[in-house]
């Protein structure tokens, strides 16, 4: 009964420190929203979690064993799955591809076919655009791609990194519902990482804020919201 | 500035006693040796500096060798006018592939300028002006009277070279560390940076494309004056490899390299030499060894020392201090 | 007329190898963004291995089968002892942007080296699996010949075999996933830096094939293979370097182009037209016939 857990996790690029004893851990089946501005480390933190990147010290576990130090490929077998930022599809293949993709570890094509065909259930547009090539879809389409893909790994672990940059707003609403709706469908551990503090903890259960590379705060989302002193402060409203 | 001035004509009175002291083959190893300090300045200019990988620099020694030869067989002109033609005829040229190559990013000037590299004995044989495979013959006289009955042919051949290598070395010395040099460095760095802080990258790459050719045209002119002849098949791919080989052994984007890095190239042959004698000497051996040393050396040392022994130890002595 | 026609058949098989080649350099550029110049060397060693075997077996198709498996270890070995070493050292300072390159040359004349070492220097020819004499219509010969159509088939089967593995194959996915967007292909799941070997592979075993036919029809010596790394070379650089259907395409139109001038103006001329193509290219449509108007930058 261990979902995620981050421990005094430290990270640099090169002299400079991104991330200082960040702490905070997610119970399995929540949603996590993690807060902050740009070049607050957020990313910083995603991309060390699914192992794109070294930690300098500090320990992170999923389900009780260790993430750190390992590749993104094996992390991916674990069911951990990271949608990078910006509408992480790849334009050059198709949609059909693109999804594809998210289960090419498995040596079972046909189990991925079926998490693909559950993929175009939860999204019917991608379904109707199967061969077109990535670079047609719009922007909201795309990110969908891209948590389709992620989803065709049938993660426990989620990690998504911005999903409403670039998006206009009331396409960003549809992105957070759909992310809200197939978490509880599916039962997924998320961290979403995001600039766009209100929405995100709106669909949060706990939130983090991280503030230079440190957390400022974490709790209960909803407490997070309602704390004036971190509204002014960090949530910009 | 005087310093330096000085620094060099100390340089030049030492070569000149040196010159004196050593055998015949020595001299004239010493006066490749000047001639491979020119054409490594011309690389490290280019790729340590600029940033653009280049194989066309033995192009560039070949259109230097060649336009100082036929300066030099049709004219009868002073063998000063024949250098300074070579510097011309080969900036030229430099300034034409150059304003091709600012527009090209890494790959495509490497590869434009190997096929360059790859063709040029066959471009070359293509004008019977040039003298076809056999080429033309280089001939610079014999030394002057006064300099006395015993002072020998490639003496002669080794004070020219190493004039030219010590004034070319002084002008490059002084451009590399001026703004242009400091410029071609940012644009390396970044060209989009660089840009931004109102350079014009394009037009950099092109001025040093220039300059580096020069100085190629003029080491192609001394290395034909040396061998005394000019033919396509000298200027090879093979010359070009050896280059980028020595200036990367230089430390790429070091001038005071760059007599290490010649004194390295003029010895290879020497070492593998010796070493087929050692083997058994077959043809092969003497054929293909020097090869295999340069690849090893260039190889090594682009692994291990890619910028040049100096970064080692420079690391080196601050891991020490650190300790 | 019929000179035409003859041209444009031998352009085909000369495009052919051309195509195999530009392939080459097109596959390893898109996964490791460096162009191989070691490919010529590599194409070379497995032409020598290819060579050995297929005269002492008399069997040109054997002697193709190993260099083809040849030059798919000696990629896979350059890529992993090599250039994963290479990225790991030289990747700062002012060398990182030209270590690779670099390095490939070195690379280059090491393969050299080492087979003039072995090999010497003098002129083998390979055992030709089919006639080079051309066929005879009516009571005229041309020049195209069996072998022309063995190479012409050959290639075709293995550019076949190629779109399958790279369109309908999950490895094809993933080569082309790690092309595109390295990280993504991570994140994926794709273990990238296998995938590229096996790329290096690919192109490997595929420039083997080059020098094979390549020599079927001419000499092999340490440096026979220079030309077709410089015309495989321009091919992909008229596809646009990063495309496998453009290399195919420019190798092609240079093969054919390259075959008019020789038969037309003149041997002396062909390397020449080759190298204004390429300038040509460069200047004009620097991003290659491929390009949707994107500008390539830096």
């Amino acid at each position: 009964m261990s979902g995620l857990l981050v421990n005094n996790l430290s990270v640099s690029h090169g002299a400079i420190s991104a991330l200082r004893n960040v702490t905070f851990s997610v119970e399995p089946g929540q949603l996590a929203a993690v807060i902050g501005s740009n070049g607050a480390g957020k990313t910083t933190l995603l991309r060390t979690l699914s192992g794109l990147k070294d930690a300098s010290s500090g320990n992170a576990e999923w389900e009780g064993r260790a993430m750190l130090g390992k590749k993104p490929d094996e992390l991916v077998r674990r069911g951990i799955s990271h949608v990078s930022e910006g509408k992480s599809v790849i334009p050059e293949l198709t949609v059909k591809e693109n999804l594809v993709l998210g289960g090419i570890w498995r040596a079972n094509r046909s189990d991925t076919n079926a998490a693909i065909a559950e993929v175009v259930e939860l999204f019917p547009r991608l379904g109707e655009r199967m061969g077109q090539s990535a670079d047609t879809l719009s922007g909201g389409e795309r990110q969908m791609l891209a948590i389709g893909r992620a989803l065709v790994s049938r993660p426990k672990l989620l990690l998504l990194d911005e999903p409403s940059l670039g998006l206009a707003p009331l396409v960003i609403e549809q992105i957070f519902e759909t992310i809200d709706k197939l978490r509880h469908k599916l039962g997924l551990t998320v961290v979403l990482v995001e600039q766009n503090a209100m929405s995100a903890l709106e669909i949060a259960d706990t939130g983090v804020i991280i503030n230079l590379g440190e957390v400022v705060a974490s709790g209960k989302a909803s407490d997070l919201i309602n704390d004036p002193a971190l509204r002014a402060a960090y949530l910009g409203y | 500035m005087r310093k330096k001035i000085l620094l060099f004509i100390v340089l030049g009175w030492v070569l000149l006693i040196v010159g004196d002291r050593v055998d015949e083959l020595r001299v004239y190893q010493g006066a490749q040796i000047a001639m491979y300090t020119i054409a490594l300045a011309s690389i490290v200019l280019l790729t340590g500096y600029s940033g653009q990988v280049s194989l066309g620099n033995g192009a560039m020694m070949a259109v230097g060798g060649y336009a100082a030869a036929l300066t030099l067989t049709n004219l009868q002109t002073p063998i000063w006018f024949a250098f300074l033609m070579a510097v011309i005829a080969a900036s030229l040229f430099g300034a034409l592939l150059g304003a091709a190559a600012a527009r090209l990013s890494g790959p495509y000037l490497a590869g434009t300028t190997l096929a360059l590299a790859v063709g040029l004995p066959a471009i070359a044989n293509q004008f019977t002006f040039l003298g076809g495979e056999p080429g033309i013959l280089f001939d610079v006289g014999f030394p002057p009277e006064r300099l006395g009955e015993d002072f020998t042919q490639y003496k002669w051949f080794f004070w020219i070279a190493s004039s030219i290598a010590l004034v070319a070395l002084f002008i490059t010395s002084n451009i590399l560390s001026s703004r242009f040099g400091r410029t071609w460095q940012a644009v390396r760095g970044n060209a989009l940076a660089a840009e931004l802080a109102g350079v014009n990258s394009s037009r950099w790459k092109i001025l040093a494309f220039t300059i580096s050719s020069a100085l190629a045209g003029l080491a192609g002119a001394v290395f034909a004056m040396n061998i005394s002849l000019v033919a396509p098949g000298a200027y090879s791919l093979a010359l070009s490899f050896a280059l980028v080989t020595g200036a990367v052994l230089a430390g790429i984007s070091s001038l005071p390299g760059v007599a290490f890095g010649a004194l390295i190239l003029v010895a290879i042959p020497e070492v593998a030499d010796a070493l087929a004698g050692r083997l058994g000497d077959a043809d092969k051996l003497n054929n293909y060894l020097p090869g295999l040393i340069v690849s090893v050396l260039l190889i090594l040392s682009v692994i291990y020392t890619p910028n040049g022994p100096g970064e080692n130890l420079r690391k080196l002595r601050h891991k020490r201090k650190a300790h | 007329m019929q000179k035409v026609f003859e041209t444009i058949l031998i352009g085909l098989s000369t495009g052919s190898i051309y195509a195999l080649m530009s392939l080459a350099l097109v596959l390893v550029w898109r996964s490791t963004r460096v162009v191989n110049f070691a490919q010529a060397g590599q194409a070379m060693f497995s032409t020598y291995i290819g060579f050995e075997i297929s005269s002492r077996s008399e069997v040109f198709w054997l002697g193709l089968l190993f260099a083809i498996v040849a030059g798919a270890l000696l990629g896979a070995g350059v890529d992993y002892f090599f250039m994963r070493v290479l990225f790991k050292h030289a990747n700062s300072g002012p060398a990182a942007v030209v270590a690779p390159v670099i390095a490939t040359l070195g690379l280059l004349g090491l393969i050299r080296s080492f087979v003039g070492l072995t090999w010497g220097g003098e002129f083998k020819s390979i055992e030709t699996p089919a006639s080079t004499n051309g066929f005879t219509i009516g009571d005229s010969t041309i020049p195209f010949s069996p072998l022309n159509v063995l190479i012409i088939v050959t290639t075709a089967l293995i550019l076949i075999a190629l779109a399958i593995l790279f369109q309908r194959t999950n490895l094809g996915l993933a080569l082309r996933a790690s092309a595109y967007a390295p990280e993504i292909a991570q994140l994926a799941g794709i273990r990238t830096a296998r995938t590229r070997t096996i790329g290096w592979a690919i192109a490997g075993g595929v420039g083997g094939v080059a020098g094979m036919l390549v020599t079927a029809n001419n000499f092999l010596s340490p440096y026979s293979l220079d030309l077709l790394l410089v015309f495989g070379f321009i091919a992909a650089v008229i596809g646009g370097l990063e495309s496998m259907v453009g290399a195919v395409i420019g190798a092609f139109v240079l093969g054919i182009g390259l075959t008019f001038i020789l038969n037309y103006v003149g041997t002396s001329l062909v390397f020449i037209g080759g190298f204004t193509v390429l300038i040509l290219v460069l200047i004009i449509k620097p991003d290659g016939i491929m390009s949707r108007g994107k500008a390539r930058r830096a």
